[in-house]
C-alpha cells in the first residue's frame, strides 16, 4: 500500500505541508480564507530542529493500536487506512497515549483528527506530498 | 552616520488579505529580512536585507508576497546613473573593491540577437524532425589530416582521443566550492543520463563523483586544487583554464571559511586556508611553456584524453587560439564577456573582454585561413542562453557550447548575483548544510535534463527548417545565418551577410 514517507536529508523544516494539510481540510477554494487569522490544526507536524527535521503523520500500522485502545469504536481501518469516525469520538484521548508515533491530536471541536491521506477531503491525494517544495515527503509503495 | 546610508534596492510588498503568517518566508530567507511579530500576529519585513532572490516570492502559499525595485531613487541623471553613484557610496564606506557575481547585467550588445536564421522555401525542402533522421550527436578533438595505410592497404585508426556527445552542449566548469555538493551531483547525474558532459572546475573532483568519471571534464587551474594521477585519469577529458569570460587576466579566491570538510578533501588544502588561484599560470607565460603543460598531461594520461584550453575571449584571441592550436591542445574553449562568476571585482566584469560572437567567428576564421582548424574542436561559452543561440554558435563556427548560467536557472537559480555572499536561498552557491539541502538532485537532475531535451528538440527543429540534418553539416555555415541592425565592420567580423543581401 502507498503511504505518505518523509525523507529527512530532504526536509527543509519549512512547515508548508502543515499549511497544505489544514488549507485541504477545510473545505474552502481559498487557503487565505481558510487559514488567515486563525489557529491551523494539521494532520502533519514538522519535528526537528535547525539542524535535522521532518515531518510526522500517521503511519497507518499493519497492526494499528490506537484501533485497539480506543473505548469509544472510533478509529477503524479501511482499505489500508486509519481513519476516524468523530460522531463516535469522546475525546478520552486513549489514542494519544498508545500511538508511538505523535501522530494523532485534537481538532478544533476538540475531538480527534489525523491524516486519513487526504482520501475524505476532495484533494484525493495528499496535499502535503503534492505541495513540498523539495520532494521529501513522497506517496509511495515501500 | 547619516552619510554612509543607502536606501534599500528592494522592497517587499506583502498583501496582507492574503498573508497568512504560516513563516515559511522567514524560515526560507537565508538573509533574514522577514521576521514574525507575535504581539500583532503580522509578518514583518526588513528590506534592507534583501537581495531579490525570490525564493519568499516562489514559495509563499498564498501568493501573499512580491519584491520590486524601489521608486525611491536620487534625481534623474543619464551621465551618472543611480547604480553608478551607488558604487561611489559603497565605495566610499568600504575603501573596497566591488565584487559582484554571475554575468555582466550591463547593456552591452547581444549580438546572438542581431544574427537571424535562414530556413528552406520551395527550391530546397525543409526537413521534419519528427519524421526523418536528424543527427545532434558531435565528437570533439583534433581530427587526422589524412589516411594512413599499412603495408596491406588497410587503413590504420589514427583517430586522436575525442569527447562523444548526443548534443553539441557541455555544462561548463563551476568548481565545488563555489557551487555545492548537490549542485554537482545535480550536473553529473544530468550530464550522464543525456549523455553529455560537466566540468568539474578547479576545485577537484569529490570522491562520489569519480563514477561519473565519463561524463565528466576534469579542471587544472593555475592554483592546481586536487589535482593529481588519478583525477586526470577520471575524466573524459582534461581542461586546462588559462582564463575566465568573466574575469580574464585575474585569479580566484575562495575564502578559508569555505574550505570545509569535504571541500577542503577535495582541493586537497588545509581547512580554513584561503583558495588562492593567481592569474597567471606561473608555469606558462609562452605558446611554448603551455605545450609543455599540454604534453605533460597527455602524459600523465598515456596519450588517452584530449585536452582542453579555456581562455578568456580578449582582445587578440585570434592570434592566441592560432597559437594554443599549434600547442598540441586538442580542443578550445572560449569564453566570452558575458559568461558567469561566483564572484569578481565588478569593473572587470563588467568591461574586460570581448563578446563572445565576435570572439567566435574571428578565431573560426583564423584557423581555417591557416589550415590549422582540424588541429582543433571549439567550444564557445559565455551566456549561450537557448537553444536558437546553440545554432548560431555552431553555424559561426564552434563544435560545441559551454553552458553554466542555463544550468543554473534549470536548478533553480533566479540570478540575484550575491553568489559572493555564499548565502544562496536556492542552494547552489553556498556551503551551510541547512541551504544545500534545498537543492535536491532528484529534483535538479530531472530539470536539467528536461531543459537539454527541450533544446535537443529545438535545434532539431532549427536545423530541419534549414534543410540540414545534421551538427556536422550546420557547422561554420554562416550563409545560414543574416545580421540585423549590424554596421559593416561587425558584418565583416561575423562573416556574415546583412539582412536582405
Amino acid at each position: 500500500m502507498r503511504r505518505v514517507y518523509v525523507n529527512e536529508e530532504w526536509c527543509l523544516g519549512c512547515h508548508l505541508c502543515e499549511y497544505n494539510c489544514a488549507f485541504a481540510n477545510s473545505g474552502l477554494k481559498d487557503m487565505a480564507d481558510a487559514l488567515r487569522g486563525k489557529p491551523i490544526f494539521p494532520r502533519i507536524h514538522i519535528e526537528g530542529n535547525e539542524k535535522v527535521s521532518y515531518a510526522v503523520s500517521c503511519r497507518h500500522c499493519t497492526d494499528p493500536i490506537c484501533v485497539k485502545s480506543c473505548i469509544a469504536g472510533a478509529i477503524s481501518k479501511s482499505d489500508g487506512v486509519v481513519k476516524i469516525d468523530k460522531n463516535k469520538c469522546v475525546g478520552c484521548m486513549t489514542c494519544v497515549l498508545v500511538c508511538p508515533y505523535g501522530a494523532l491530536a485534537l481538532n478544533e471541536d476538540g475531538v480527534m483528527q489525523k491524516c486519513e491521506l487526504c482520501t475524505q477531503n476532495s484533494d484525493g491525494e495528499p496535499a502535503c506530498v503534492r505541495g513540498c517544495p523539495n520532494k521529501a515527503i513522497v506517496f509511495e509503495e515501500r | 552616520m547619516s552619510v554612509e546610508f543607502l536606501y534599500p534596492e528592494f522592497e517587499v510588498i506583502r498583501n496582507s488579505d492574503r498573508c497568512i503568517a504560516c513563516r515559511v518566508c522567514e524560515r526560507q530567507c537565508a538573509n533574514e529580512v522577514h521576521s514574525f511579530d507575535p504581539a500583532r500576529g503580522i509578518m514583518k519585513s526588513d528590506e534592507s536585507k534583501c537581495v531579490n532572490c525570490q525564493r519568499c516570492v516562489s514559495l509563499c502559499p498564498t501568493r501573499a508576497l512580491k519584491i520590486v525595485k524601489t521608486d525611491c531613487t536620487l534625481r534623474e541623471n543619464c551621465n551618472w546613473q543611480n547604480d553608478t553613484i551607488r558604487e561611489v557610496y559603497k565605495q566610499s564606506n568600504s575603501g573596497g573593491v566591488l565584487l559582484s557575481s554571475m554575468g555582466n547585467p550591463k547593456p552591452m550588445p547581444v549580438y546572438w540577437d542581431k544574427m537571424l536564421i535562414n530556413a528552406s522555401q520551395v527550391t530546397n525542402p525543409p526537413i521534419d524532425p519528427l519524421r526523418e533522421p536528424m543527427e545532434t550527436k558531435v565528437f570533439l578533438g583534433k581530427k587526422p589530416g589524412k589516411i594512413e595505410k599499412d603495408k596491406d592497404g588497410n587503413i590504420i585508426n589514427n583517430m586522436p582521443p575525442q569527447i562523444e556527445l548526443t548534443m553539441p552542449v557541455m555544462f561548463s566548469a563551476m568548481s565545488y566550492g563555489s557551487i555545492s555538493y548537490n549542485a554537482h551531483a545535480s550536473l553529473a547525474r544530468a550530464a550522464e543520463e543525456l549523455g553529455i558532459i560537466y566540468n568539474t572546475g578547479e576545485g577537484g573532483l569529490h570522491e562520489d563523483f569519480y563514477k561519473f568519471g565519463k561524463n565528466t571534464i576534469v579542471q587544472v587551474a593555475s592554483g592546481r586544487f586536487g589535482v593529481h594521477e588519478d583525477y586526470l585519469n577520471a575524466g573524459a577529458a582534461i581542461e586546462i583554464k588559462m582564463g575566465q569570460g568573466a574575469k580574464p587576466g585575474i585569479g580566484g579566491h575562495l575564502p578559508g571559511e569555505k574550505i570545509v570538510g569535504d571541500i577542503s578533501r577535495t582541493r586537497m588544502i588545509p581547512e580554513g586556508s584561503d583558495a588562492i588561484s593567481p592569474a597567471p599560470h606561473h608555469d606558462i607565460y609562452s605558446i611554448e611553456d603551455l605545450r609543455q603543460l599540454v604534453y605533460s598531461l597527455k602524459e600523465a594520461t598515456e596519450y588517452k584524453k584530449p585536452v582542453i584550453v579555456k581562455v578568456a575571449a580578449v582582445h587578440n584571441i585570434a592570434a592566441i587560439a592560432s597559437g594554443i592550436a599549434r600547442s598540441g591542445a586538442d580542443i578550445i574553449a572560449i569564453d566570452g564577456f558575458r559568461g558567469g562568476t561566483g564572484a569578481a571585482p565588478t569593473h572587470i566584469r563588467d568591461n574586460v573582454g570581448i563578446p563572445i560572437e565576435l570572439a567566435l567567428a574571428a578565431v573560426d576564421s583564423r584557423l581555417r585561413d591557416e589550415g590549422i582548424r582540424n588541429n582543433v574542436s571549439l567550444i564557445a561559452g559565455g551566456s549561450v542562453r537557448s537553444a536558437s543561440d546553440v545554432v548560431k554558435a555552431i553555424a559561426l563556427g564552434a563544435d560545441a557550447c559551454y553552458i553554466a548560467t542555463a544550468a543554473l536557472l534549470a536548478l533553480g537559480c533566479h540570478l540575484c548575483r550575491t553568489c559572493q555572499s555564499g548565502r544562496c536561498n536556492w542552494g547552489i552557491a553556498t556551503q551551510k548544510p541547512e541551504l544545500v539541502k534545498r537543492l535536491n538532485p532528484d529534483i535538479g537532475s530531472q530539470r536539467l535534463v528536461n531543459l537539454m531535451n527541450a533544446w535537443r528538440h529545438e535545434i532539431k527543429e532549427i536545423m530541419g527548417g534549414m534543410g540540414i540534418n545534421s551538427i556536422e553539416a550546420l557547422k561554420g555555415n554562416r550563409l545560414m545565418l543574416r545580421g540585423i541592425g549590424l554596421n559593416s565592420k561587425e558584418l565583416e567580423i561575423l562573416g556574415i551577410s546583412h539582412a536582405g543581401e
